[in-house]
């Protein structure tokens, strides 16, 4: 019975992912080229092998949460809490490894940390399903900051530089490439991987659509909900290795506003917040675009009140380019 | 389907149009300056729209336009180290010459301005320092003792020499206002201040309303209270506010921004505030524009011992810092008095 479910959604889903690649991947590539060529244009640092690889460092440690915050949207759901999971994680790990243990002990600790905040998330939504994503992780944002500026009041906790292994992860680099973007590539690869050829990925699609009816039909909606703001979680965790390593040092007000940035990432990639839409692939591509645009402005110097101006209008474009489509769309029948 | 396609090329090109126009069109305003030698000065504040660090970075901008040099200013859109470590990849990317910084965090910038030392570019800060590895050279406004004395002096003005006076801080933690505060302390311990009593160091966590009701709190609970401190830009105006309102006889002094405290400047009854400190946040900008130009020319290195000349700021002699670095420190807080305070507060 699941099974043919499940091949009856995947049939319907692939149909209009096609269409979706025909429209959504060409104007995102369009726009990532034309940012590039713009980039290019306004600035002589720009086209530098090295700079551009230096660049995705300025980006990527985030870009860890928009992988899951993808599932998430997908599912139609939203998890505001990621920024305040990262400092919680990377608070933990700074005070374990400041006790005395092992680098890698701390990391471990970090993780499970992470895991547990988004774990917590998905255990008040999946026992109490009636209540909204946005309220239960607006509270859960506020806890876990919370608990971290108990924990370190207002001091900071580093020495991690000290570990060069452990430095390495933001800093180093195999020829010219980092290491963290070899590993958010690699990542990226078995997300897109999950969500587009795997049951999973096809359940989501099918909870993202409508929930009500992928219950009926045999998917387990609530462990799929628990998994997916649990993963959140853990990859909000690997975002603070990754910031810890950059800084290291950590405070209890880092990460703030990461959740907003993910979001905007996951949704100019076209995975749209009303769930059961988009693709892996154009998440990654929104990636680079705001990354790369903010790196370009920011090598010619835009003052940053003036970037944020040009980058909330992007999104506001991208996020009214389908709905002008389906207005053309839905005019067209009436007049006729 | 044509004319999806269509409207989405459209929506495209609008977007490019857009960003180009607005990229192209503001670098140019932004790097300003002359393009006479191949040297780039960056200035790199702790966050966008706050006047202290508008007007630091006009000092910068005088003397280097006056020096001909070209210089990229900075301003991250939150304070926080993260933005600043994005903006110190960006100056790094661009090849720049020198990087001053006022540091959002101590520790937190270390690997990025290494790595920037790294690749030779010369690294001071101002204003706010971070940690001794991270920089070649702090300017710093002020020294802490000359804070603590200056304050600890004018308390002893106000109160006539005895009584009961109160600080009213910014947050537990915030690191220069407890230098301050200690050293207040020490300087008490001299004979000469035997008749002045601390009664409590309240904290008003920078927050404008936390600080008016802590102030009341300061009022109903010491009757006998004389004068309060506040070494805070917030809490010293809402403090100013919250006595002049209730004519209370209690003065003020402090650190204080002169444009918003104009109104409560005065020697008479009426105001609450009889004078206050602070020091120039134009002169730290030009002292850091000085301290850049010295360093890219090699002249000093940061080390301690050496000396420079900062045009009509006069001559400057580097010093070993608290924190294990080296400094060069401005000067004594300028005092803003009734007298002065008319052409101060349209300054700053």
């Amino acid at each position: 019975m699941a099974t043919k479910t499940g091949r009856v959604i995947s049939a319907e889903q692939k149909f209009s992912w096609k269409r979706a690649l025909l429209r959504w991947e060409v104007f995102l590539v369009v726009i990532f080229i034309a940012v590039n060529i713009m980039n290019a244009c306004i600035s002589p640092y720009y086209l530098s092998v090295n700079g551009l690889f230096t660049a995705t460092s300025s980006f990527l440690d985030k870009a860890f949460i928009v992988l899951p915050m993808a599932y998430v949207l997908l599912l139609g759901e939203i998890d505001i809490s990621v920024g305040a999971t990262v400092a919680l994680s990377a608070c933990m790990l700074g005070i374990t490894f400041n006790a005395g243990m092992p680098m890698g002990v701390a990391v471990i600790v970090c993780l499970l940390t992470g895991s547990l905040c988004g774990a917590l998330n998905g255990l008040i939504l999946t026992k109490f399903t009636e209540l909204a994503p946005m309220i239960v992780t607006l509270g859960t944002q506020i806890l876990f900051r919370g608990i971290a500026e108990i924990l370190l009041t207002d001091q900071a906790t580093g020495g991690f530089n000290q570990v060069p292994w452990f430095k390495s992860l933001y800093w180093g680099k195999v020829g010219v490439v980092p290491i963290m973007f070899i590993i958010f590539i690699l990542c990226a690869i078995v997300f897109g991987i999950i969500m587009h050829c795997t049951t999973f990925g096809r359940r989501m699609y099918a909870i993202g659509k409508n929930s009500e009816a992928a219950g009926y039909s045999g998917i387990p909606v609530q462990k799929i909900r628990f998994l997916v703001y649990t993963i959140t979680g853990t990859f909000s965790a690997v975002t603070a290795i990754f910031l810890a390593s950059g800084m290291g040092s950590v405070r209890s007000n880092i990460a703030s506003g990461y959740e907003l940035e993910a979001i905007s990432m996951a949704v100019l990639g076209g995975i749209l917040t009303d769930g059961g839409k988009g693709n892996f692939p154009g998440a990654i591509l929104a990636v680079f675009i705001l990354g790369f645009l903010r790196y370009g402005l920011g090598l010619v110097n835009v003052p940053s009140q003036l970037m944020m101006v040009i980058i909330g209008l992007l999104l506001i474009l991208v996020v009214m380019a389908p709905n002008l489509k389906v207005g053309r769309w839905k005019a067209a029948p009436k007049g006729m | 389907m044509k004319k999806k396609i269509l409207s989405a090329i459209l929506c495209t090109v609008m977007a490019v149009t857009a960003l180009a126009g607005c990229g192209t069109g503001k670098s140019a305003a932004s790097a300003g300056g002359k393009t006479a030698g191949e040297e780039t000065c960056a200035i790199l504040v702790k966050s966008a729209g706050n006047p202290y660090n508008k007007k630091m970075i006009e000092g910068f901008q005088e003397i280097m336009d006056a020096q001909g040099i070209k210089y990229v200013v900075k301003e991250p859109e939150e304070a926080s180290a993260e933005a600043q470590i994005k903006m110190v990849n960006e100056l790094v990317a661009q090849g720049v010459s020198s990087i001053a910084i006022a540091g959002n965090d101590p520790d937190a910038l270390q690997p990025a301005l290494e790595e920037a030392m790294n690749k030779g570019i010369k690294v001071a800060c101002m204003d706010s320092s971070v940690n001794a590895d991270s920089r070649m050279l702090f300017v710093n406004q002020a020294g802490i003792d000359i804070i603590g004395e200056t304050l600890m002096e004018a308390i002893y003005d106000i109160t006539g020499g005895e009584g009961q006076w109160a600080i009213l801080s910014a947050t537990s933690q915030a690191t220069n206002q407890n230098a301050w505060i200690e050293s207040m302390k020490t300087v008490m311990q001299q004979e000469k201040y035997a008749g002045l009593e601390l009664v409590e160091v309240a904290y008003g966590d920078d927050e404008y309303q936390k600080s008016v009701d802590q102030t009341l709190a300061l009022l109903s609970n010491y009757p006998d209270l004389k004068a309060i401190c506040a070494p805070t830009t917030v809490g010293i105006m809402a403090a100013a506010k919250v006595l002049q309102d209730e004519s209370s006889p209690v003065k003020l002094t402090g650190l204080g921004l002169p444009s918003e405290m104009a109104d409560y400047i005065g020697d008479d009854d009426a105001h609450s505030c009889p004078y206050m400190y602070l020091w120039n946040p134009i002169d730290i900008g030009r002292l850091t524009a000085y301290v850049s130009l010295a360093l890219v020319d090699g002249s000093i290195t940061g080390a301690a011992g050496e000396t420079f000349t900062a045009g009509d700021l006069g001559e400057y002699t580097i010093t070993e810092a608290s924190d294990g670095g080296t400094e060069v420190v401005l000067g004594p807080p300028f005092a803003f008095t009734p007298d002065n305070i008319a052409d101060w507060k349209d300054v700053y």
